[in-house]
């Protein structure tokens, strides 16, 4: 088992480290899978982090100049980390003006992530850093709940608002109640809504798109087709949840969306280039 | 009594007050003739800070002849009188300093521009002189930074983060985060930096040591030398010692003194008696190191008290030069001493220290002319009030 990562490229850093500072804010541990072409950042949604999940998947080549791994074993050419990514980002925001960042798979008093970074300095000799971050190597056996999560056979698909409106509007709806239904329809209209003994607030958005799901979706062109377009899809979700994703948001998504599968589940999609994050909130009675 | 200081008005001063905040809860002031003398202690007195502003830095300085004085205040109301630095450095021309021993009032008189005048009246106590005893020209370890290396290495490791240990050869520093428990090891994550000599102004590692110390104290100073441009001195020996951390200019000095853990990590997370079995690599040089608290004691030599620490071997006291002109009163430091071989007593039950800094190197100066006797104090026992009336005059 053996892994090596190098990153030059400044802005490679600064991207790497802002994906892995979003996750951070999602999660305080997660799975970190690497594969000869891809990192993926899994949280697979026990009880014990509310039901939610998570899945991040990184190109590898697009991020780093040197990329070695060794799996396992050939035929299961892969490794599985626990990781907190509170200490990865803690590591990488602190080097960002390194000339180059090394990350590897090290075994020191305990198996370690290290991230040793050389920053430049006036003087001939560059200052090195390391920082040895605490892993747990995840045993095959285990590895199968960490894998990529089907896509939802989901209602309605629609693109989201601006991430910070949709942060400010919650932000707000977080002081009035802890539950918050999302509903939205095919024909681009999507509403926020609380209600509690006192007040009901509803925000509504129209012309957002629906996206083009096509063959790839696994509804089968299913429901979704034959759908009444104004009939709304909901998912009543806990509002920290929501609220979480929202605010640690650092990536910048090119495309964000939300899929709806009435009254089971909220998957929330950011897409960003190489990077794509998906966030599943399951819905609450 | 009444002293009076009058300076342009500088961000120095406040930036003095300041990082001394984060040392401890209560400035002592004491106006000398070398200078006004602002010091802190953490209430562990673990740490020890002291700015020395030379006469030269007021363009009034008046104290009284022939007659010490010294008083305490909580930090926080003196740190109220600058709040805002930024905008008391656009606005503030002067500032005057008044001690009024009669009426037991501390002022700070800031003239600002357009004649307007703002009047801070703090109330005080007397206090015991605050001093800790250390001999910076004797460290084995010297080096001098300036600070933004120093805040370049500090911003990798976590605000949270209490300890760092430096460690050094001749060509190299490292600097790592401290984690205490073998049983944490597993969970917190390491950092490491390695420093270069030639990043340092100066660089003379003649023991090579690792010294382990609060890293908060060192943020203080940092925010003091990073404003004021100042490079800053290190100087240690060896674990258990304490190090010095030091800037100057012509016209002001500040020390830091913060205490260093004793050598070995596995020291510390036993008791007493493991202690005794195992000692540190380095073999202690009596056999009374059986508590490894001993060995942050500096200079608590002379002591007849009985104790843990009475057959030391005396170590001869050694005041920094600067700080220790006045001649204080034996019964400040047997007070302060009292403290200290409480502390060490508790230590020495079964009990294992709980602070994993322990109270050291206080004793306040001894006059010059018994500092390099070995001799023991016999004022020592006696538990005196710090009443001025005992001070002898100079």
């Amino acid at each position: 088992m053996k892994f090596r990562g190098k990153i030059v490229d400044i802005a490679c850093l600064n991207h790497f480290t802002r994906v892995i500072t979003t996750i951070s804010k999602l999660t305080k541990m997660c799975v970190l899978r690497l594969t000869p072409d891809n990192l993926y950042f899994v949280l697979s949604g026990k009880v014990a982090n509310g039901g939610v999940s998570m899945w991040c998947e990184l190109s590898q080549a697009n991020f780093f100049d040197e990329y070695q791994m060794e799996g396992v074993s050939s035929e299961a050419n892969e490794i599985c980390l626990e990781v907190t990514p509170e200490n990865l980002s803690r590591a990488l925001k602190t080097v960002q003006s390194a000339k180059a960042v090394k990350i590897k798979l090290t075994k020191k008093h305990c198996p370690c992530l290290t991230i040793a970074a050389e920053l430049p300095t006036m003087s001939s000799i560059n200052r090195v850093v390391t920082h040895d971050v605490p892993v747990d190597v995840i045993p095959r056996r285990l590895w199968h709940e960490f894998k990529e999560p089907s896509m939802p056979d989901f209602d309605v698909s629609i693109y989201l608002p601006p991430l910070k409106t949709l942060k400010n509007i919650v932000d707000r709806m977080k002081n009035l109640s802890n539950f918050l239904v999302v509903e939205a329809n095919l024909n681009g209209e999507m509403n926020l809504k609380i209600e509690t003994d006192l007040v009901s607030v509803t925000t509504h958005f129209k012309d957002l798109g629906n996206p083009p799901w096509g063959d790839d979706a696994s509804q089968d062109g299913g429901p979704s087709q034959s759908r009444d377009p104004d009939d709304m899809a909901q998912a009543r979700v806990d509002i920290r949840k929501l609220q979480q994703f929202l605010m640690g948001q650092q990536v910048n998504p090119s495309k964000s969306m939300c899929n709806i599968v009435h009254q089971r589940i909220l998957h929330l999609i950011l897409l960003h280039e190489d990077v794509s994050l998906q966030y599943f909130i399951p819905a609450v009675a | 009594m009444l002293c009076v200081c009058v300076c342009a008005y500088r961000p120095v001063l406040a930036k003095a007050i300041q990082s001394l905040s984060r040392i401890g809860d209560e400035l002592y002031v004491e106006p000398q003739e070398d200078g006004l003398a602002l010091r802190s202690v953490n209430s562990s007195r673990s740490a020890y800070a002291c700015f020395l502003f030379a006469p030269l830095f007021f363009t009034r300085y008046t104290i009284p002849s022939g007659h010490a004085f010294r008083c305490k205040m909580a930090i926080k109301s003196v740190q109220a009188v600058f709040r805002s630095l930024a905008s008391l450095e656009k606005t503030v021309e002067k500032c005057h300093i008044e001690l009024d021993g009669q009426k037991n009032r501390l002022t700070f008189t800031l003239h600002c521009r357009h004649g307007l005048l703002k009047t801070h009246n703090l109330s005080f106590q007397d206090s015991e002189s605050l001093q800790a005893v250390f001999d910076k020209d004797s460290c084995a370890n010297v080096f001098r930074a300036q600070p933004r290396l120093l805040v370049d290495t500090v911003v990798h490791f976590p605000p949270s983060l209490e300890e760092v240990t430096v460690s050094v050869s001749d060509e190299r520093m490292w600097v790592r985060n401290h984690v205490e428990e073998e049983a944490e090891q597993s969970k917190a994550m390491l950092t490491e930096l390695c420093l270069a000599s030639d990043e340092f102004d100066h660089f003379a590692a003649q023991a090579h040591n690792s010294i382990t110390f609060c890293l908060k104290e060192l943020r203080g100073l940092l925010v003091f030398a990073e404003s004021t441009g100042l490079p800053i001195s290190i100087y240690f020996d060896e674990p258990g010692s304490p190090v010095v951390l030091s800037v100057t200019d012509n016209v002001l000095e500040g020390n830091f003194v913060l205490a260093t853990l004793s050598d070995d990590a596995s020291l510390r997370k036993n008791n007493t008696e493991r202690v005794r079995t195992s000692p540190p690599p380095p073999p202690p040089p009596d056999d009374f190191m059986n508590d490894d608290m001993d060995s942050y004691l500096i200079a608590m030599d002379t002591s007849i008290a009985p104790g843990p620490s009475t057959s030391r071997p005396p170590t001869t006291p050694l005041a920094d030069s600067t700080c220790s002109k006045q001649p204080a009163a034996a019964n400040h430091r047997t007070r302060l001493h009292s403290e200290v071989e409480e502390e060490d007593e508790t230590s020495d039950t079964d009990k294992p220290p709980n602070k994993k800094f322990c109270s050291l190197f206080f004793g306040s100066v001894l006059p010059p002319s018994s500092q390099m006797s070995t001799q023991p104090l016999t004022k020592q026992e006696v538990l005196a009030s710090d009443s001025e009336d005992d001070t002898p005059g100079d």
